[in-house]
């Protein structure tokens, strides 16, 4: 997604050298094509049965009627469709929009932009402070990072609840030391979902980051500081445009799984609010309802695509200002 | 040289202190957790002394020990794979002119990352029941090649950040130097891949050990991973077994990459 | 570099090819998680020499799913009653005949023509409970049997309530409360349930399991529970009680069934009957500590349970426990939509 901002620079290039050279050219580009995708294949052969192809079930899925006790009936129907968006009133059965599937929707996107934020926030002093350490010690420091992370995700957030909870670590310590009379209430908040999965999700922003940072030439940026006034400046103007790479592939990574975070709220949040993962393995599960599922997993989607190219075309725009 | 220039560009302020702070707060859950594995109590909030009852209750307990087991099998596999297939996927789309799908290789490879997992079960599900009644194979495969599909972003993300940074010249004089293409890439392209190849290598196989939901959907009779196993669990009581026995796969992976770097550092 | 290429490949392929064998001599149990009594199995695999593999599901949707998709290997699952018609419906179950196994004359006579499976063709009791309200009684010391502790709750525990995230539960505890019915269809109950649903939120503190944990360490001081489950909390926090609402409560019960297309009948069979023995069933009940179904049982239960208020339900409230219904696709969609506006 993100290849398309830097390709848009590489055009002129090619156009340039297939101006020259003609039929040869042409020939070892056809090549490079073919080696392209032969080298893409295995991974997209893979994906194509284990993930694509299947989706399109989904959206077969979504158009067709609701089973009696789950699954579907092979007969059309909109009714998924129209029930993520509109809600017939059980009551009275008026029209409206589906403002309970709306809220459930923003609430997603909101802590899913903050959790990239903190990560982010979090991430890039930290990946900037593994990769400016001597050579030998960086892959232990890497490796210190990724350890909490061998165990697995529900065991990290059941260890996390351990540490928030009203009578676990953060809470004693703090009663103990007398700064609180009463425990905070920090489990089955949105921060607590936050912490949950900036937590769960930093090393995907991390390591990424560092990957682009590891192979910065600190006596450029030095030599940059000269001309430039401060340190900030040299971060704005030069560190952050050379690991942009890096920086969106950790975004992308940190945003699109909190939008569709299970667990987290799940465990964490208490329950009392969904999110729209819980919303889909609702209509999945308790709720009987595969096309409505199929149809709001689609939606999800949907979502993700628009945020993605609407981050595509600012990248875009700014490769564009800088050339 | 000014008085000025002599300040070090990395240290950015207050970064080392955030980053200190990170580890702190990513360190304290996985340190609760050790602790209280050797809690004698059922409960974390109570510390009732010290006793071995956990592990020797996870010992003990065939199901939780398979499980784990099953869980560093299927992630090792899978993310060998996903690495390997990520590798030669970023070597094809990196660096090269764009050409025609190239934009739908890339919106192929990022997709498992914008289905929630809840979907991408049920859908593996019908596909792989319907695989499994006609060949009548019901093995790990089903699991390894799922998981493999969903790391391969993970893996092909950090690998194409890094090679897209890399010079071309060095790889180009390389080819005029060595014979062959293969050997000016294991000789040049490779090692300057690896450190985004060990990110994405490792991101492949944190993503595939907390997996929960695809896992859930697609094993097979006697296929608990240790995910799924607590999953089931959830809605009773998640007994502290699985704390032991978390920390005993920590420390032991732990002592594997230990290992592997001390022999690596002899060996350079 | 050859060999061991090869050697790598031959064992890939020999580890992927390891699939959970189909041989006679094994048997897989496909039951909830944390719920089978590794004793029990230990026996019931030394008596039998059978080789048992059990594999946990988390909830009966995801049950029923992978069972209808087939291909999955398993032969014995153990569904809540609820959704026993749905898997007869769907042709998904054996007609197995436990009522002319040979440890079939110790099952209770209540429990044989029930209206989720009569006479006991398909399935066997695992084990029933019911789903109520437990309180911690340092805080609120009034009349506990009542759903108005989570739909209405007192001020001591304003604030203190969990819910436990069951969708069925809840909505009939709720629908009964209004004077309706599980499933019910009647849009003035459900609108009066929805409302007291609504209403009583805001003064809830979760909707979260991990009861047994949570209500034992006192972090929680009230919530809707498994009748077992505070059984045990009860073991670790002697001021946990458990109150059996008067308005109406769930009862529910487990039951064990052959697949239809189970590989081991034979071994299926041998343990249906196994688990009917009154000294097994007491196994299953020492372990998940609910009531099973088989008379002569409690004589080889811990002590403990035989006297347990959870367990022995008290006769003047005994009558407001209703079995949920197998709800019709309307009734589904009712508490799916009222569960979406209660968590938004």
């Amino acid at each position: 997604m993100q290849g398309q901002g830097d390709s848009a620079a590489a055009p002129a290039r090619a156009i340039t050298a297939r101006e020259g050279k003609g039929a040869l050219v042409s020939a070892a580009r056809r090549r490079e094509v073919r080696v392209s995708w032969l080298l893409s294949a295995p991974a997209l052969l893979v994906l194509l049965c284990a993930a694509s192809g299947p989706l399109l079930i989904v959206l077969v899925y979504s158009f067709l009627t609701a089973g009696d006790y789950g699954g579907i009936v092979w007969s059309f129907s909109g009714e998924g469709w129209f029930k993520v968006f509109l809600a017939r009133d059980i009551f009275d059965d008026t029209v409206s929009i589906a403002d309970a599937h709306l809220t459930i929707f923003w609430r997603s996107v909101r802590l899913s932009l903050l959790t990239t934020l903190i990560c982010i926030a979090l991430g890039f002093p930290t990946a900037w402070f593994i990769a400016t350490r001597s050579r030998e010690s960086r892959n232990i420091w890497l490796f210190l990072i990724t350890i909490p992370f061998w165990t697995n995700l529900l065991i990290r957030t059941f260890a996390i609840m351990e540490v928030i909870r009203s009578e676990g670590i953060v809470n004693s310590v703090l009663l103990a030391a007398g700064v609180i009379r009463q425990p905070i209430q920090i489990m089955y908040t949105d921060f607590a979902i936050l912490l949950g999965m900036a937590y769960v999700y930093l090393p995907l922003m991390v390591l990424p980051l560092y990957a682009a940072m590891e192979r910065l030439d600190f006596r450029l940026i030095e030599a940059a500081y000269d001309l430039y006034a401060s340190r900030r400046r040299v971060l704005r103007r030069i560190v952050v445009p050379l690991v942009r790479p890096g920086l969106i592939a950790g975004s992308i990574l940190v945003f699109i799984p909190s939008l569709g975070a299970y667990v987290t709220p799940r465990v964490l949040g208490g329950g009392k609010n969904m999110m729209l993962g819980n919303l889909i393995e609702l209509q999945f599960g308790q709720g009987r309802n595969w096309p409505l599922g199929a149809a709001l997993s689609l939606t999800l989607l949907l979502i993700v695509m628009v945020a993605l190219i609407f981050y595509v075309r600012i990248v875009q725009k700014e490769a564009a200002s800088r050339e | 040289m000014s008085e000025r220039a002599s300040f070090d560009v990395r240290k950015m302020p207050g970064f080392v202190a955030i980053a200190i702070a990170t580890f702190l707060v990513l360190y304290a859950p996985i340190v609760t957790l050790v602790i209280y594995s050797f809690n004698s109590g059922m409960s974390v909030a109570m510390w009732e002394g010290f006793s071995w009852r956990w592990y020797q209750a996870a010992m003990q307990n065939q199901q939780i020990q398979d499980a784990a087991l099953r869980s560093v099998i299927v992630a090792t596999f899978a993310s060998v794979f996903a690495t390997v297939l990520a590798t030669m996927a970023a070597l094809g789309t990196t660096r090269v002119r764009p050409f025609r799908g190239q934009t739908a290789i890339y919106a192929l490879i990022n997709q498992p990352l914008m289905v929630p997992e809840i979907v991408t079960g049920v859908a593996l599900l019908i596909v792989f029941a319907t695989v499994k009644q006609a060949t009548g194979y019901s093995g790990l495969g089903y699991l390894v090649l799922a998981h493999t599909a969903f790391c391969i972003p993970f893996a092909y993300l950090p690998i194409r950040a890094r090679l897209e940074g890399l010079d071309r010249s060095l790889e180009t004089a390389a080819a005029d130097l060595y014979a062959t293409p293969w050997r000016a890439f294991r000789r040049v392209t490779l090692p300057l891949m690896m450190p985004g190849i060990v990110a994405g290598a490792m991101l492949a196989f944190v993503i595939s050990l907390d997996d929960v939901v695809i896992t859930e959907f697609v094993k097979s009779a006697g296929q608990d991973t240790l995910p799924t196993y607590m999953l089931g669990q959830l809605r009773r009581a998640v007994t502290p077994e699985i704390n032991a026995i978390s920390t005993v796969l920590l420390f032991i992976s732990v002592a594997i990459v230990s290992a592997f770097f001390v022999v690596n550092r002899k060996k350079a | 570099m050859k060999t061991g290429l090869m050697l790598t490949a031959t064992a890939i392929a020999a580890f992927l090819a390891a699939g959970p064998a189909a041989a006679a001599g094994k048997l897989n149990i496909f039951n909830w998680g944390n719920y089978t009594s590794p004793e029990l199995i230990e026996k019931f695999s030394k008596t039998y020499d059978v080789e048992v593999t059990v594999t946990d599901y988390d909830s009966n949707a995801t049950a029923l799913a992978k069972v209808k998709a087939g291909g999955h290997g398993f032969d014995i699952v153990v569904p809540s009653h609820s959704y026993i018609p749905i898997f007869v419906a769907e042709g998904l179950l054996m007609e197995s005949r436990p009522d002319q196994m040979e440890n079939f004359k110790h099952m209770d006579p209540q429990w044989v023509d029930v209206d989720w499976d009569p006479g006991r063709h398909y399935s066997v009791p695992w084990q029933w409970g019911s789903t109520g309200v437990a309180v911690n009684r340092e805080d609120y010391k009034g009349d506990i049997n009542t759903s108005k502790i989570f739909l209405d709750p007192p001020e001591e525990l304003v604030g203190k309530v969990n819910v436990v995230p069951e969708m069925a539960d809840v909505m009939a505890l709720a629908l009964m409360y209004v004077g309706g019915e599980s499933c019910s269809t009647d849009k003035d109950k459900l609108k009066a349930a929805r409302d007291a649903l609504m209403a009583a939120k805001p003064k809830w503190l979760s909707m979260d399991y991990g009861t047994t944990d949570k209500l034992g360490s006192g972090e929680w001081r009230a919530s809707v529970n498994w009748n077992g489950s505070t059984f045990r909390a009860r073991l670790a926090n002697p001021n946990v009680e458990y109150g059996y609402p008067q308005e109406g409560f769930p009862l529910w019960m487990d039951s064990a069934a052959i697949l239809k297309d189970a590989v081991n009948v034979e071994n299926a069979k041998l343990f249906l009957n196994f688990i009917m023995d009154p000294e097994n069933a007491a196994m299953i009940s020492a372990f998940a500590r609910y009531a099973n179904g088989i008379k002569g049982s409690e004589a080889f239960m811990p002590d403990d349970m035989k006297t347990a208020p959870e367990i022995n339900m008290p006769a003047e409230l005994a009558g407001a426990g209703k079995f949920n219904k197998t709800c019709s696709k309307e009734a589904q969609d009712y508490y799916t939509a009222i569960w979406t506006e209660l968590t938004k």
